[in-house]
């Protein structure tokens, strides 16, 4: 495999939509079934131009609905065909009940799902409560910080989805408007390059092979359906070493190193934030500033949420005092969102035991600035100057 | 209708056997599952009123209508019929060819007289 490092000749101007269509012209599936809904709503306009235009030998379905696009994506792939939808917010919503059919009948595929609020009140802007909403659907999700990030994920979620040890589907998410409507620079790699990392899809069983006649989708009562969710859980306990691995192979390709969490200045760190997607950007910055004035704070970036990277995150945070956990999704539990619960959760069997508070933010698109990051932390060094928690969730940057 | 078709996947296998997502990979397995114990009556087919137009075997929603040659119905496979009744009601002869009866009766006539089928 011929090694590309990031040289500016293969680097262009992109959004994180541009560059997610970009993908999906270089992964070149056999069908892809989508109906548009915004932010997502340019991933697959732009790729049914590539259809048009014959760069792509690939059936565009287009659908009537959400359900009906994830259910002939379902269909396509089971009859033996790399398939892949894209969608958003009320879009995924309306997927539900697919997706986990998708996901229960162990078909591997590939979905954008550019992060928009869940209707309602109705909103069209950046959060995390759609993707979290299908965090138990066995979906694996990869969360992207940047147009660069939503790019490289896009091919290794193919082979991630499509391993023999693995057959799950996968999303990618990527924030929707802050990413996939930004502009920035993308190191992009060559059709072949690509070609040669994903190679073929090769299905166990096809639909379509007569020779092999098999029934899919089956009625699955009180004696087989237990042991299939069984094996579908073992399938992501085991994905997370393929997933790492793919990333070396990645990296060997592109020359950009991805795992399962990114550490920013968190070796030394007394303090550590936890976020997901493009607020890593602002929190890097934040912390920069922050680590100036002599504040021991550093980041923690979760790429990988499904599976969730249990034993390494305790690893990772067991030598910190206080944790911030920033979610961008309220679970209406009352104790705080779905990415603090389960980090406390893990942090559970930490001998350091280290405080965990929860900050929700950004609900609708609401900004998240260095501002409020810099009050966050600064609220983290109180707690953990008190030694105490003083409440499990806060609300960052409402109005109170 | 051998009725005799194996499982394609063993009722005592472990998850890790078993092939991924519930896919069956063999066909025409209904064959290897026993629906006649759903039925609560029971087609009885008069050979002496048949026209074999074939209706019950077209309608039959089981494949359960017994055919000699491809052609001649001589009765139901009691292994898959349910008792439907759908046999009974398009038959289109009068008298009808064949009469729905309570499947308990019938099991009943079975164990007391010598004509088992
Ligand atoms: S429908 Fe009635 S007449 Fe026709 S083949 Fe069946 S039993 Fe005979
Ligand atoms: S009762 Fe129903 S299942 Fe039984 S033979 Fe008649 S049509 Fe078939």
């Amino acid at each position: 495999m011929s090694v590309v490092k990031q040289d500016p000749r293969n680097s262009t101007a992109l959004t994180g939509n541009e560059a997610v269509a970009q993908a999906m012209r270089q992964i070149e599936p056999d069908v892809v079934a989508a109906y548009p809904i915004t932010p997502q709503t340019e991933i697959v306009q732009i790729f049914s131009t590539y259809v048009s235009d014959g760069l792509v030998n690939t059936e565009y379905v287009p659908v009537e609905s959400e359900h009906s696009a994830m259910s002939a994506t379902v269909g396509s792939a089971a009859s033996g065909a790399r398939s892949m939808t894209a969608t958003s917010a009320n879009g995924l919503a309306l997927m539900w009940e697919i997706l986990y059919i998708a996901s229960g009948t162990r078909l591997p595929i590939v979905m954008p799902v550019v992060n928009r609020a869940l209707s309602g009140p109705i909103n069209i802007h950046c959060d995390h409560s759609d993707a979290m909403g299908a965090r138990d659907s066995g979906w694996i999700q990869l969360f992207s910080e940047n147009a660069q990030e939503a790019y490289d994920n896009m091919f290794q979620a193919v082979r991630i989805a499509e391993h023999p040890d693995v057959r799950l589907p996968a999303m990618v998410c990527l924030d929707g408007f802050i990413i996939s409507h930004g502009m920035e620079n993308v190191f992009t790699l060559e059709d072949n390059a690509i070609r040669e990392f994903i190679g073929d899809y090769m299905i166990e069983r096809s639909l379509l092979d007569v020779e092999q006649p098999m029934t899919l989708g089956p009625l699955d009562l009180q004696d087989f359906y237990f042991e299939h969710k069984r094996a579908e859980a073992e399938a992501m306990v085991r994905s997370k070493k393929v997933i790492q691995s793919i990333a070396e192979e990645y990296e060997k390709l592109s020359g950009r190193s991805y795992g399962l969490f990114e550490e920013y200045k968190l070796d030394d760190a007394e303090i550590a934030i936890v976020v997901l997607g493009s607020t890593a950007g602002t929190a890097r910055y934040t912390i920069d500033q922050l680590r100036a004035q002599g504040i021991k704070v550093g980041m923690l970036k979760l790429r990988v949420f499904r599976p969730f990277p249990f034993e390494e995150l305790k690893q990772a945070l067991a030598h910190v005092n206080v944790i911030g956990v920033m979610d961008r999704a309220d679970s209406f539990s009352s104790i705080g969102g779905p990415l603090f619960s389960e980090l406390r959760a893990v942090m559970y069997d930490s001998e350091t035991r280290p405080l965990i508070t929860n900050y929700i933010y950004g609900l609708g698109g609401r900004d998240i600035n260095p501002r409020l990051i810099e009050q966050m932390v600064r609220e983290l060094a109180d707690v953990q100057e008190a030694g105490r928690l003083n409440q499990y969730v806060n609300y960052l940057g409402v109005r109170e | 209708m051998s009725a005799k078709k194996e499982r394609p996947i063993s009722k005592t296998a472990g998850w890790r056997e078993l092939p991924s997502g519930g896919m069956i990979p063999a066909g025409g397995t209904a064959e290897a599952f026993k629906t006649g114990d759903w039925r609560t009556i029971r087609p009885v087919h008069h050979r002496e009123h048949c026209i074999d137009c074939m209706q019950c075997w077209a309608y039959c929603p089981d494949m359960a209508i017994l055919l000699e040659d491809g052609v001649r119905v001589i009765g139901m496979d009691f292994d898959h019929c349910k008792g439907c009744g759908i046999c009974a009601n398009v038959c289109p002869t009068k008298p009808k060819s064949i009469d729905m009866v309570s499947e308990i009766e019938a099991q009943r006539k079975d164990a007391e007289g010598e004509g088992e089928e």
